[in-house]
């Protein structure tokens, strides 16, 4: 059966190019360019008159089944958060409708409409209120939700004396006692800690196993995939895959990366280089595992460099950098020294797979002379993306480090404590 | 039960009022909010309530009483006079600064949940509401005070009430809406409170304004009625009231109520593109 049924959704927004988009603007501003107007010698077209088009959602349409734990992916941009705000009813489409058949509990943020200034019992009546409970309800799921917030030594603390961390927890314990038939959750997953997440998760789960529909949006394409059946691909406000999350995610990490993995040049004239060397080409050859076409912390990859050297007997050889998006260099490893005659050149660096984290990095090669001289750099030749994943671990968080190597760790009983 | 909704342009019309219905325990929860909010960390808590009236009324019945040597109506003191317009006024200026503002300070619900937004500016009025009744209970401790003894005309008192509270509801929610969309209205708001201070008879008597060619003009101003009407529940027939403009004043403040609740419901979904 479909509980959410939408058809044809568009949402424009006017941008207007002297203000920000939808922001703030003052009566002064209004007046003044009214003034403007009057006084402007080109009527209809001056700075004061530019505006634009923007549809943030374009004929959207798709049906939500009972039951269904929908994923959402996309750039940012791409529509998905006004999608849920339109779903949640916070902003109107500007065409085509939807129907919901259930109650909807949309969780946007964590702890909306929390005051800091009341305590935290306040507050989950406040919260629970502002997200549609009543008020036995509320009281119904009061000590669960203290409980799985943990914070029943401070219920009677304002919660702006609340850490962080608290103030998340207490926000989505609330959250997670809605009962609703279709729940939104946007990117909330993004704070807290990790024990905290995995709460959250596991929680979601059990809602979308208790029959109720679920709609995620999340950066994380982890617990999208651990999460959600069903997934929609959004890109420049149009729906333009939708199916089973695997096939979807795999979609999606082909054509976000910004990723560049083999260069080549096919005569000497139009490589670049110099009067020693001439490039010929870098690729990234990666060992992909399970049929994926993409790159993850087990790939392994061969990184090829081929050059032309146009000196006699020059002695050379190879320096690789390699560097994260952000510019900080994990490493540099080099090749020894050799003599080569005029003619073709190939030098291969082995990555082994378990070694990186997941992330973006930029790889530079540099062809150097006497072990001392830099005949030639390729600055930022190669642009790559490492995807993250895990096996048997229901953690989702943000793994830390550049790398991750598989390093011989375990652990084993060294000794049973007897009872007597 | 299911219910279903349905999502388009527009079309929250339908449903809007039954919505508004089915909220009213958060209207509750928020009203609660906000007055709970009002007096926490404060170092006087409620007693600020009573002496805020108690010190404007002091320095109004210095200056125009001692200083400009105005009058109150004949028979009645002027120190009652002041703090009953005072009361009234109060409520007024209270409930529709709040309301004015009451949009924005809730920004962060606009943004990320839904429901009719007519609850915000409804909500706000609470806190109004209670420093009302409190300027209220000091007025009829000094009633006793100034021996001055009460009429049956306090029957009609919250026929008064009413109306002040749908006149600022007209006033507020237009100026709620204008602040979402210009910040600079906000600045406006203390101003037009102030104004409205001295064009309201509220240190002195609008028996003044009798028989003047500027009569049916300040007689225009919904709050005037209001206000004349309020003092005369209080201070009995020796007050001056002139019972026919209660029609005027209703009509006017009845109309300005309905035209802002249709410009309001017209604009609260464009609230959050706004923010």
């Amino acid at each position: 059966m479909s509980v959410i049924t939408a058809e044809n959704i568009s949402k424009k927004y006017i941008i207007d190019h002297k203000h920000k988009a939808g922001g703030p603007s003052t009566f002064r501003d209004v007046v003044s360019d009214s003034i403007g107007k009057i006084f402007s010698r080109k009527p209809g077209h001056s700075e004061y008159t530019e505006k634009e088009e923007f549809w943030a959602l374009k004929d959207v349409n798709f049906t939500i089944d009972q039951g269904d734990r929908i994923g959402i992916v996309g750039h940012n941009g791409a529509g998905k958060s006004t999608l849920l705000k339109i779903l949640s009813r916070i902003t109107e489409p500007s065409t085509g409708q939807i129907k919901i058949e259930g109650r909807v509990a949309s969780l946007l943020e964590v702890g909306t409409g929390f005051h800091p200034e009341l305590t935290g019992r306040e507050n989950i009546y406040l919260n629970g209120a502002i997200l549609g409970m009543n008020k036995s309800e509320i009281k119904q799921s009061f000590d669960a939700i203290v409980d799985f917030a943990g914070v029943e030594k401070f219920l009677d603390t304002p919660v702006k004396r609340y850490s962080s961390g608290m103030y998340v927890r207490l926000g989505f314990a609330i959250a997670a006692h809605l009962n609703p038939e279709i729940l939104i959750v946007d990117e909330v997953l993004a704070v807290g800690d990790t024990e905290f997440q995995k709460k959250c998760l596991g929680k979601m789960r059990d809602v979308s196993e208790s029959g109720r529909t679920l709609i995620f949006v999340s950066h994380n394409l982890t617990a999208i995939q651990a999460l959600c059946n069903k997934s929609f691909y959004f890109e420049k406000g149009q729906l333009i895959d939708q199916g089973d999350t695997t096939h979807i995610v795999t979609n999606y990490l082909s054509k976000v990366s910004h990723k560049r993995m083999e260069r080549h040049w096919d005569g000497i004239d139009q490589a670049p280089g110099n009067d020693q060397v001439r490039i010929k080409s870098f690729r990234l050859l990666a060992e992909y595992q399970d049929n994926l076409v993409h790159i993850d912390v087990r790939t392994p990859m061969n990184f090829q460099f081929e050059f032309w050297n146009m000196e006699e007997g020059a002695s050379l050889n190879l320096s690789m950098h390699l560097y994260t998006f952000t510019g900080e260099c994990i490493f540099n490893v080099g090749t020894e020294s050799q003599q080569f005659g005029k003619g073709l050149v190939t030098g291969v660096c082995e990555i082994p797979g378990h070694f990186l984290n997941d992330g973006s990095y930029v790889v530079s090669m540099m062809i150097v002379k006497d072990t001392s001289t830099v005949v030639y750099n390729m600055e930022e030749a190669l642009v790559f993306d490492i995807e993250d994943y895990r096996e048997n671990v229901t953690w989702y968080g943000k793994w830390p480090g550049y790398i991750r190597p598989k390093l011989n760790f375990s652990i084993r009983q060294t000794e049973h404590l007897v009872n007597d | 039960m299911q219910h279903t909704t349905t999502i388009k342009a527009g079309g929250s019309e339908k449903d809007y009022w039954k919505d508004l219905w089915r909220n009213k325990q958060l209207l509750w929860i928020l009203s609660k909010r906000d007055i709970s909010v009002r007096y926490k960390q404060t170092l006087l808590g409620v007693a600020w309530s009573v002496l805020r009236p108690i010190m404007t009324m002091t320095v109004m019945v210095f200056v125009f009483s001692y200083v400009a040597k105005l009058k109150g109506d004949p028979g009645v003191p002027y120190p009652l006079m002041v703090l009953c317009g005072i009361t009234i006024w109060t409520f007024f200026a209270n409930t529709f600064s709040q309301i004015s503002n009451s949009i924005l300070i809730n920004s962060n619900l606009v943004s990320k949940v839904y429901f009719p937004r007519l609850l915000m500016p409804l909500s706000s009025v609470a806190v109004g509401f209670v420093d009302f009744l409190i300027t209220l209970g000091i007025f009829l401790v000094l009633t006793t005070f100034f021996h001055h003894p009460l009429s049956w005309n306090i029957i009609y008192l919250p026929a008064f009430l009413l109306l002040a509270f749908i006149t600022s509801m007209g006033f507020g929610l237009i100026f709620a809406v204008l602040n979402v969309r210009f910040r600079d209205i906000g600045q406006l708001i203390p101003f037009v409170v102030q104004v409205g201070f001295y064009v309201c008879p509220i240190a002195y008597s609008s028996s003044l304004a009798k028989d003047t060619w500027y009569e049916k003009y300040y007689n225009l101003n919904p709050m005037v009625g209001i206000i004349d009407g309020f003092k005369w529940c209080l201070l009995g027939d020796k007050a001056y009231f002139n019972p026919d403009s209660i029609y005027s004043t209703a009509i006017i403040s009845v109309v300005i109520l309905i035209l802002s609740l249709i410009y309001f419901r017209k604009k609260e979904n464009t609230f959050v593109d706004h923010i």
